[in-house]
């Protein structure tokens, strides 16, 4: 593989940009590989990659019915962030961090993240104390915390709405550090690059038709482009898991949602962080092009289709003006809708299933995008192992029956709701 | 937007309704035995089709009585508003 430097830019600048190598190549499917990956979005791509690196399973293929990122890995608003309380959550989510600190290296592709951290504002005592609770949560599982108080805020985002006489005072916030952005397609495309290097073929515009399953064991799956055998599979493809689990007979503890995010016309830099409105659902950063990046809840009833509808981007801004009033000024530029695995208790799910050599990852809600690293990693390691790493043993498929959820935001099951 | 005709008021948008989920799934009976498998299906198993789907809806900003909606999941075409003890 041609290696990506100053000195490989340079060299190609010279030839007029014309001897690039492919990225990754477009290989017609074989009849059998060691293992399938379902699904050519960002964690399918990192568990190819990961199958690939840390375990020597080559003989991979990504089978993906669209291009790959083309679903949520590019729809997202690029969030990195492992502030959770609870240890399932806070101690995979960190692991991820340090996959994402050194992901420009290890895949050679700028990714561009860029740590600017996170800030939750707090509209009350009891929100504060709360966010002390969690804070220190995070840093017993070696996490980056700082509870701030309102002038501490004031500081760092000076426009925020800090009169006295709003619905919604501003008391402080938690901040994670060490929290930020990437550019989320130049993580599916490194992936990709570093995946096929070694040998993983990317099957893009294939769609999985059915899976061949006797005795409890899987052996392979039926596709547009033919059938292909394996005899580990994993469905890596939230937003469509209960559309594939229909086909295996499988019903899950997942509704599919629909979630907007827009972008307004670019304005000077204005935000240095990702800044969160603690009395609702909306969420801020701005990209390197200038545009205000936010998102907010969902749509609120089962969908599938990939654009939402105004009255919930209404809703969503209108929070995001009650935070930043000058918002209230800028025009949008684009909205767009994506569809989410929205798991019973808002945690997701990687694991084996009942069928031998199956094995599920899913279940993602609203945050996909900044797991994808830990994501693919642990995956691999449950495909390869055949058991669950240490890190996702809490991300079991039958916790919901036995008992054992992770609702970090003390939610249930009505999924909808924020 | 999506409208919704209540069959109670008539053609009303969105924002006057709140969703309750999947109509289809049934509370086991009370005072029976039931198993954990039936509990654990009822709490948090769902289809989540693709296509048509069955549906609560409370008309929440209107006359406050649930209702039962036929929507396409992939496109939100709305076929069929029910009062809530009707059956398809």
């Amino acid at each position: 593989m041609q290696k990506y430097s100053v000195f490989s830019l340079v060299k190609n600048a010279f030839k007029g940009h014309k001897d690039w190598e492919v990225a990754w190549k477009d290989p017609t499917p074989k009849s059998e590989y060691d293992v399938i990956i379902i699904g050519g979005g960002g964690h399918g791509l990192a568990t190819a990659y990961y199958l690939a690196k840390e375990h020597n399973i080559t003989k991979v293929a990504i089978i993906e019915k669209g291009w790959i990122g083309g679903g949520n890995v590019g729809r997202n608003t690029t969030i990195i962030r492992s502030n959770y309380m609870h240890d399932e959550n806070g101690l995979f989510s960190e692991f991820g961090m340090d996959l994402w600190r050194n992901m420009s290296l290890d895949l050679n592709f700028n990714v561009m993240f860029s740590p600017r951290g996170i800030i939750n504002l707090a509209h009350s005592d009891a929100q504060m104390n709360v966010y002390s609770r969690r804070g220190n949560s995070m840093r017993l599982n070696g996490i980056d915390a700082v509870l701030l108080n309102r002038e501490e805020v004031r500081k760092i985002i000076p426009m925020a709405d800090f009169s006295e006489n709003v619905r919604f005072p501003i008391f402080g916030g938690l901040m994670q550090p060490s929290a930020g952005t990437a550019r989320h397609d130049a993580v599916a495309w490194g992936y990709a690059r570093q995946a096929d290097s070694m040998g993983v073929d990317i099957i893009q515009n294939c769609e999985v038709t059915g899976f061949d399953v006797s005795n409890g064991k899987i052996s392979g799956i039926r596709t547009s482009k033919g059938d292909i055998k394996a005899k580990k599979i994993g469905l890596c493809v939230a937003g469509s898991t209960n559309i594939l689990a229909e086909k295996l007979n499988m019903t899950l503890p997942i509704e599919t949602h629909l979630l907007q995010a827009c972008v307004s016309e670019p304005i000077k830099p204005i935000l240095d962080n990702v800044v969160t409105f603690g009395a609702g659902h909306f969420y801020c950063s701005q990209s390197d092009k200038g545009e205000m990046v936010m998102g907010g809840d969902l749509d609120g009833y089962n969908s599938y289709a990939q654009r939402g509808n105004l009255p919930t981007l209404q809703h969503v801004l209108t929070e995001g003006i009650a935070m930043f009033p000058f918002l209230s000024k800028l025009k949008m530029l684009r909205t767009w809708g994506g569809i989410m695995d929205m798991s019973m208790d808002g945690s997701p799910i990687i694991d084996k299933t009942h069928i031998e050599g199956l094995y599920l990852n899913c279940g993602w809600c609203y945050g996909g995008f900044k797991a994808t690293p830990a994501s693919g990693w642990t995956f691999a390691h449950t495909i390869a192992q055949d058991r669950p790493h240490k890190l996702n043993e809490g991300y079991s498929l039958n916790r919901f029956s036995t008992g054992h959820l992770i609702d970090e935001k003390g939610l249930g099951t009505k999924t909808w709701i924020s | 937007m999506l409208y919704i005709k209540c069959p109670h008021c008539g053609l009303r948008s969105q924002n006057e309704f709140s969703y309750g989920g999947d109509a289809t799934v049934k509370r086991p009976e009370l005072n029976k035995e039931v198993s954990d498998r039936d509990w654990d299906n009822f709490v948090y198993l769902r289809k989540s089709p693709i296509g048509k789907h069955l549906e609560l809806w409370q008309h929440i900003s209107g006359c406050r009585q649930w209702i039962k909606v036929e929507r396409d999941t992939l496109t939100h075409e709305i076929f069929k508003t029910l009062k809530a003890n009707e059956e398809v």
